[in-house]
């Protein structure tokens, strides 16, 4: 079973909503045994950096763990961003170290935060977005942006005066800077393509 | 290309949508959980749901409701109404809301928005502003509170600028002269305060066809146009608005 990190930001439930509305089951948890036993993980998140980093506590050495298991990981918004070395948003802050890269302030000179749908290119090969054509539009709401150090493992990019960095695949590790589970349809669609994953 | 949001509203009170003009004569609209499945089933970006009685009984009604929505609903949401503590946004954010917008309790207490921003991001932190113009300031605005009963000193532009600094994401901005009519928005509220911030704002009050939508994101420089009448009660659908904006060169999520 899929198990949702259970940590004390918003937007957990949505998550789970989502996952249970396409027929997947989960589990909202942050018990060892469950991770442990888990067929993939996902890290959702809507929160400032510090305070999500820190809600995690003693789960993030968890999901490492598990990650360097093999089993998939999908992080999802601050989810995302956690998998990073570090984060500037309110201060530094230390992330999973996951991916490597750090995450940073949008560059001034538009609006921010970057709110609302953006089209996001998809390359076909990545299994995550199998089946859903070339680019879609999805919701993001974000003031701070992660920037992988090795630029293989960015595999989609939106356009927001530059070329934002809008998801990342490293190994069984999967991000995304945009909310699946609040996209519609096309959103939906990755969380099943994430399902698939986890079952193979 | 970040797309233009159409938004629709539903003003929530005793578990019932409804809608009135100039915050009066309110018009009964239907149930909120089955309107917000219907507009987020036919391409609405967004959804606000604004609980316009806001007591201590209906802050138990709201939390309900948003699970319930939350349930149905895979597009973001906002909540606001009556919303006073950073424990209340949690509570809402975390059954399923993605973003609370504060009016009353932001003007009484400014560090309500740092608290939020800090602890939850300040793309979760909507500031809600109505605003009513000014009769001895022409070209000024007064912010008013209490569901728009009460005016304040604070400018509207003035107080936009102080709510950015303080960590509000996003402003969701009322004009309380033109609410309701259908007369179209208040380009030049909307230009003023659009001009003086950097965060994203929500143009509301007085759509009546689709070329008030179309002025506010043209002239007024929205980032969103909120509705509620005109999608309530059928004039248009969502695939019309965005099919017409398309058409005017405006991007879209369609």
């Amino acid at each position: 079973m899929i198990i949702v990190i259970d940590y004390n930001v918003g937007n957990v439930k949505s998550v789970c909503n989502a996952f249970g509305y396409i027929g997947c089951k989960v589990k909202l948890s942050c018990d060892p045994v469950d991770i442990e036993n888990a067929t993939g993980l996902v890290l959702p998140g809507v929160a400032a950096f510090g305070y999500a980093i820190d809600a995690l506590g003693h789960a993030a050495e968890l999901v490492k763990k598990a990650v360097a298991a093999g089993k998939p990981l999908l992080g999802i918004c601050v989810g995302y961003q956690l998998l990073f070395e570090k984060s500037c948003e309110h201060g530094q802050h230390k992330g999973l170290g996951l991916v490597n890269g750090d995450v940073i302030s949008i560059p001034k000179g538009r609006v921010i935060p970057h709110m609302g749908w953006n089209m996001v290119k998809l390359p076909k090969e990545i299994d995550l977005f199998e089946g859903m054509g070339n680019e879609k539009h999805f919701y993001f709401a974000h003031s701070y942006y992660a920037k992988p150090a090795d630029s293989q493992a960015a595999i989609a990019y939106t356009e927001y005066g530059f070329q934002l960095p809008a998801a990342v695949k490293k190994n069984n590790i999967y991000g995304t800077q945009f909310h699946p589970e609040k996209s519609g349809t096309q959103g939906l669609q990755i969380l099943e393509n994430f399902a698939k994953i986890c079952e193979k | 290309m970040l797309t233009k949001r159409i938004i629709p509203c539903l003003d929530v009170k005793d578990n019932r949508v409804v809608k009135g003009v100039n915050f009066l004569n309110l018009r009964d609209a239907g149930d909120p959980v089955e309107l917000g499945k219907r507009y987020s089933d036919s391409g609405a970006d967004e959804l606000v749901f604004l609980d316009i009685t806001a007591t201590i009984r209906s802050r138990k009604t709201i939390v309900e409701l948003v699970e319930k929505v939350a349930e149905n609903v895979f597009i973001p949401f906002t909540v606001g109404g009556g919303i006073q503590t950073v424990e209340q946004m949690d509570k809402l954010l975390r059954s399923g809301a993605e973003k609370v917008s504060v009016n009353t309790a932001a003007v009484e207490n400014p560090d309500l928005l740092a608290q939020g921003a800090r602890r939850f991001g300040n793309q979760c932190v909507v500031l809600a502003i109505d605003a009513r113009r000014s009769k001895d300031k022409p070209g000024h605005w007064q912010v008013c509170v209490k569901a728009g009963s009460e005016p304040t000193a604070l400018d509207v532009v003035e107080w936009a600028i102080k709510g950015e600094k303080l960590g509000a994401g996003e402003i969701l901005l009322t004009s309380m002269d033109a609410d309701g009519t259908r007369a179209g928005y208040d380009n030049e509220l909307n230009k003023a305060v659009t001009d003086a911030v950097n965060i994203p704002v929500i143009a509301s009050g007085g759509a009546g066809n689709l070329d008030h939508l179309c002025d506010a994101i043209t002239i007024g420089h929205a980032d969103a146009v909120l509705m509620a009448s005109i999608t309530h009660f059928g004039n248009y659908t969502i695939n019309e608005i965005k099919q017409y904006l398309k058409d005017k060169g405006i991007s879209v999520n369609l």
